[in-house]
């Protein structure tokens, strides 16, 4: 059986044998090290040309089309353009934190892959807080921001950064809170715990209505916590030309963008793993023969097919609706989306503790 | 009650967020029609729409004549001084002298293509031609005279 639990465990197996316990955990660290920086550079491609082909496709249109088969190879072409561009540093910022804020963004969602998990037993870190650990690293991510803001002396910029910072902090409440209905049905924090507990179905369908406001709450919560459209105005590119990445320039500007996209991946597979299940196939209660079968669809496919579902679902949220003004914004989190998910919550503790669910 | 018209305030957004998404994902999975023009392909059988502002033109009968009086109401209008129009005095058969255009030059690198002239000029004598492809070497290129060399007033266009 080929799976990543195999692998990562022969791969273990043969280091222990060949190096000491010290060595081979070093070169297990730069092995997983390797592992998510090339996950990055794969998900930048990926996902920036499925956002375009999606984009064409609901505007009637083909997307690109030029480089490679029918335009799949355009990412590729885009990433080497931002690697040859000189990476300007404009003369009134401040350079050290204008230099340091894209690789804050990127060492945020680095960060956050640690406690994901990708397949069966396939995970880099199984901490015993790692919902804890996403909710709280992730929100690290408005540091970056505001510093890109500030340190570009662009009023655009600062705007565009103050924008972000409301906006982040404000819908950190109501994921967290969405996140919570989950934590308070499995009991724990524990990633590996909360895939487990949905092995005889999961919690979208086993604790039906209250999980399902939870989940909506999330994926809009976590849709403006990734300054995604229809909640963009941090970059709002019609009126701030690009909000607190205006004067960022080549690989600079390239790790933003690639942040966002690592970001908005992270986002989706957490919403997997908590709502549909993460690498969990597709069980029906005691229907033994049921399960037996979608056992075979390997827990790798799973995953990912459940994260690539969500992150279209963003997309078309994306190339649907129109960006909210900043007051629209703060309403829908404070009078809308704050008090429903805390009365959903206390509905969700309240049939946790009576056991009203599957 | 306030709770209720919160809960039908939620319901109607819910709605009609749904109804638009419903109306994309209609468009994503029907990926049949398509409005772009793929056109370096397609260039010998373009099909530009009816109202598209290319360039300006003026059109010119087999006679070799035009409708342009001279009036320099395209001028005037033209925000940006695309057009300058040259003047100069025909004398008719009865001896009489009359207004016409020597030369009426275009600057097509300053014209934003606003049509602006074309709802000025009272008889019709210039409009937007279907043409785009406008890129040359040498900009001189890019300042054209409408009228063609020997080229007259229509009869009976005052």
């Amino acid at each position: 059986m080929w799976s990543f639990s195999q692998i990562a465990n022969n791969v273990h197996e043969w280091l222990g044998r060949t190096f000491s316990p010290s060595m081979a955990l070093f070169f297990e660290m730069v092995l997983a090290g390797i592992a998510v920086i090339g996950l990055f550079a794969l998900l930048g491609l990926v996902l920036v040309i499925m956002e375009r082909k999606v984009s064409a496709w609901m505007q009637i249109r083909l997307g690109p089309n030029r480089v490679g088969p029918k335009g799949m190879l355009q990412s590729l072409a885009d990433t080497l353009k931002l690697l040859v561009k000189e990476g300007l540093t404009p003369d009134g910022a401040d350079k050290f934190l204008f230099n340091l804020a894209p690789f804050i963004a990127m060492i945020v969602a680095m960060l956050l892959m640690a406690p994901v998990a990708f397949a069966r037993d396939f995970q880099l870190w199984d901490m015993n807080i790692g919902i804890l650990y996403v909710s709280a690293v992730s929100s690290i991510t408005v540091i970056s921001i505001l510093m890109a803001g500030w340190s570009s002396n662009n009023k655009y910029s600062l705007m565009g950064a103050m924008r972000s910072g409301a906006q982040i902090i404000s819908y950190e409440l109501s994921a967290g809170l969405s996140v919570l209905s989950i934590v308070v049905l499995t009991g724990s924090l524990q990633i590996s715990e909360i895939v487990h507990s949905q092995a005889n179905g999961w919690w979208i369908f086993k604790a039906f209505p209250t999980v399902l406001v939870s989940f909506v709450t999330f994926i809009i919560a976590v849709t403006a916590e990734t300054n995604r459209a229809p909640f963009d105005l941090a970059e709002a590119e019609s009126e701030l030309t690009a909000g607190f990445h205006t004067e960022y320039s080549g690989m600079k500007f390239a790790l933003f963008f690639l942040a966002e996209y690592v970001n908005v991946f992270i986002v989706c597979a957490i919403g997997a793993t908590l709502f549909l299940g993460g690498w969990m196939p597709f069980h029906i209660g005691n229907w033994q023969g049921f399960n037996h079968v979608m056992d075979y669809i390997p827990s790798s496919l799973w995953f990912f097919g459940k994260t690539f579902f969500l992150i279209f679902v963003i997309m078309w949220f994306r190339w649907t609706f129109p960006r909210l003004r900043i007051d629209q914004l703060l309403t829908l989190e404070w009078k809308y989306l704050l008090p429903i998910s805390m009365i959903n919550l206390l509905i969700t503790t309240a049939i946790a503790i009576l056991g009203w669910h599957f | 009650m306030f709770v209720i018209d919160y809960i039908k305030e939620v319901w109607r957004a819910v709605k009609s967020l749904a109804t638009g998404m419903r109306r994309t994902l209609f468009y994503f999975t029907h990926h049949r029609e398509i409005i772009t023009q793929q056109y370096p392909e397609n260039r010998d059988t373009l099909n530009l729409p009816e109202r598209f502002k290319g360039e300006v033109v003026m059109p010119h009968d087999e006679k070799n004549e035009h409708r342009c009086t001279g009036c320099t109401a395209c001028e005037l209008a033209c925000p940006n001084g695309t057009i300058k129009v040259i003047t100069k005095f025909d004398i008719s058969p009865e001896g009489k002298k009359k207004k016409a255009i020597d030369k009426l030059v275009y600057h097509l690198e300053l014209c934003t293509m606003c049509n602006l002239c074309i709802e000025a000029c009272p008889s019709d004598a210039i409009k937007m031609a279907q043409t785009f492809e406008h890129s040359v070497f040498d900009r001189n290129q890019l300042t054209k005279i409408l009228n063609n060399p020997g080229s007259k007033i229509m009869e009976g266009v005052e």
